[in-house]
């Protein structure tokens, strides 16, 4: 029976070309942008090196630093903030302060290249689990003693050194000389925590003006001992910032952040009042599950017209069905196979065009050291989604079509 | 076999209602090759489809084998239409997408039964009406006469009790006419299979064993 089914549903696709291209396109782009926006977002949030410990690492991405004037200032932290109200957290295992990454020039044989620089301390590379392709990283002690050290990523390496072993020898970046430590995998520039070209010890910074600005451009990282601790170190955070005493209490009056996830601060950014540190994550996965919903609506939407039309035509078909012994319950069981055929087809299709556009854009090179990769788990919701839809757009018509009369189905009449 | 009795039906739309059929009583018995005859309009197809279980009256019951179809859920229905009639339409209702094998094997798709005895079954059907070289053809590439036989292939695949002929030779050429009649009086004949056949055609009428006539709806003889 199902081999009947699916040859009579095969040549419905084949006779419907345009109708059929339409449902198949229909499906497959869908799936297509649901595996390149999930490969963004899993670019972005996911665990992926050297940010593997996501299940038990915070981060302080932004503070909002409430001014006495009433006016605010929100963004990366101050040095010492984070240095003596976060540094000194009790919970967490480990804590790294680092700067955010910033535009600097090298020259290489003359020719001026732009590089993203990032100054980190020792415990930073203790947290994130670089694989070193050569060397090791800078220590706690070098960034105390302000030793001119660097890690530098793969493409910096070959930048500088064509393929010639780097450790040992010395780059020239941001006008400062730096002897190579070691050298590690390009990491995506989405990865707001781990990405540079060259990190350094915060210490060789030009001027030790960080140490005393009221406003920075520093970030943290946590690491909990286990993923339990998490909300003990937010609370913790947020009991420590009930007592923060500023170097200028004339200007300030109060520092709401929260130790977060990026996602969270994402969240926490789009959704959150200014006064607030409370944790957004859910609005945010709310609203990206409710917009990927949607999205999906579309595709089923017009494959429940196609289907109903589609369906319709063939009244005929199901009057000499009918005529012959086919139940109701078995009519639709014919039409659900055509939409899951049609369906599979499409993801089939939507499946190779995405690897295929995820490969030409890590090709391509337009995010910085992305390497975009399928998330087969999203795949497998989307197809099922699309399937259900399948499902759902087939189900209807069919049912429709089987409550038709058998001689008025003969009759060529529809509903 | 089949028994109707005081059947009436009308069709209703949101106007007007037509009495299609009027208080008809109507034995089909095992073996019997019933012509029923009429004019455009008379009720002969609204009898036929009843005969069939393929339209329920509006006043009336039918029985078969002594149980009265009114009591049937759409399950039982689709069973007893798939094992004990088989339908032969006027304009063939082949399902042009299926060769003309596939087509053939229809009313066997709703029984357990393996592919390979399905395939069988079916060409014997075809090799019944003498199609056994067009068995991969789709109906559009088969003769008006050549898609009835396929149309009776199907309709006698499953060894029904009673065939339900609605105009079976209505669009054909006498000839080919002719050779659809022969086939049917040959299952009624040698194979004991029960035939209703609507016709127009008195020379048809004469063939049959009875013939029973409508007038506008209402039974004249």
């Amino acid at each position: 029976m199902l081999k009947n089914y699916l040859k009579i549903a095969i040549k419905v696709l084949l006779r419907r070309k345009f109708f059929t291209l339409i449902s198949l396109f229909g499906i497959s782009f869908t799936l297509v942008v649901l595996m390149l926006v999930s490969a963004l977002l899993d670019h972005a949030f996911g665990p992926l090196p050297p940010e593997v410990r996501t299940d038990r690492t915070l981060g302080i991405y932004t503070v909002r630093m409430l001014l006495t004037n009433n006016f605010e200032r929100t963004g990366p932290a101050p040095y010492w903030f984070l240095d003596r109200y976060v540094r000194t957290l009790a919970t967490p295992e480990r804590v790294s302060l680092y700067s955010t990454q910033r535009s600097v020039a090298a020259y290489v044989a003359g020719e001026k290249h732009s590089l993203f620089l990032k100054r980190t301390d020792g415990e930073f590379w203790n947290i994130l689990d670089f694989q070193f392709l050569e060397g090791g990283p800078f220590t706690a002690a070098d960034e105390r003693e302000a030793n001119f050290v660097a890690v530098i990523n793969q493409a910096t390496a070959e930048l500088f050194f064509k393929g010639q072993p780097a450790v040992g020898r010395t780059i020239a970046v941001d006008g400062q000389r730096f002897r190579v430590a070691g050298v590690v995998p390009n990491v995506p520039i989405f990865r707001v925590t781990s990405f540079a070209d060259v990190w350094v010890p915060l210490s060789t910074a030009k001027s030790n003006g960080y140490l005393r600005e009221s406003t920075g451009s520093f970030l943290a990282l946590l690491l909990a001992r286990h993923p339990g601790d998490l909300p003990k170190i937010k609370e913790e955070l947020q009991t420590t910032l009930a007592r923060v005493e500023f170097p200028d209490a004339r200007e300030y009056s109060r520092v709401i952040t929260a130790a977060e996830t990026l996602f969270e601060s994402v969240a926490r950014g789009l959704f959150g009042s200014d006064r607030d540190a409370r944790n957004y994550a859910g609005y945010l996965l709310g609203l990206l599950l409710g917009l990927a919903v949607l999205f999906m609506l579309l595709p089923a939407i017009n494959l429940i017209n196609l289907n109903v039309s589609r369906i319709l035509e063939r009244a005929s078909e199901i009057g000499v069905r009918k005529a012959f012994g086919a139940s109701s319950g078995t009519l639709v069981g014919q039409f659900v196979v055509e939409n899951v055929l049609l369906t599979l087809i499409g993801g089939a299709i939507g499946f190779v065009a995405s690897l295929f556009l995820l490969n030409a854009l890590t090709g391509s090179g337009l995010i910085q050291y992305a390497h975009f990769q399928m998330n087969y788990r999203i795949f497998l919701y989307g197809l099922a989604a699309a399937l259900f839809f399948g499902l759902f757009s087939g189900v209807y018509p069919a049912w429709k079509m089987s409550r038709l009369h058998p001689v008025d189905a003969l009759r060529g009449q529809s509903l | 076999m089949i028994q109707l009795e005081e059947v009436e039906k009308v069709y209703r739309t949101d106007k007007i209602e037509t009495l299609a059929l009027s208080r008809c009583n109507l034995q089909v018995r095992e073996g019997e090759f019933i012509a029923v005859m009429g004019p455009s309009g008379s009720g002969k197809s609204t009898l036929l489809n009843l005969i069939g279980l393929l339209d329920e009256p509006t006043k009336g019951r039918i029985m078969l084998n002594g149980s009265a179809i009114a009591s049937f859920r759409d399950k039982q229905l689709a069973r007893l239409r798939n094992e004990y009639i088989g339908f032969i339409f006027q304009s063939f209702h082949l399902i042009n997408d299926l060769s003309v094998v596939d087509n053939v094997e229809i009313p066997l798709l709703y029984r357990r039964m393996s592919n390979g005895e399905r395939r069988r079954l079916a060409l014997a059907a075809l090799e019944r009406v003498g199609l056994t070289s067009r068995v991969h053809h789709f109906p559009s590439q088969l003769s008006g006469g050549q898609q009835q036989r396929v149309a009776i292939a199907r309709a006698i695949v499953g060894k029904p009790k009673v065939l339900l002929a609605d105009e079976p030779t209505g669009n054909l050429d006498s000839h080919m006419g002719d050779e659809i009649m022969s086939i049917l009086f040959d299952l009624n004949r040698n194979e004991n299979t029960t035939v209703v056949m609507v016709t127009h055609d008195p020379r048809l009428g004469e063939m049959a064993g009875r013939i029973v006539r409508l007038f506008d709806g209402r039974q004249v003889n």
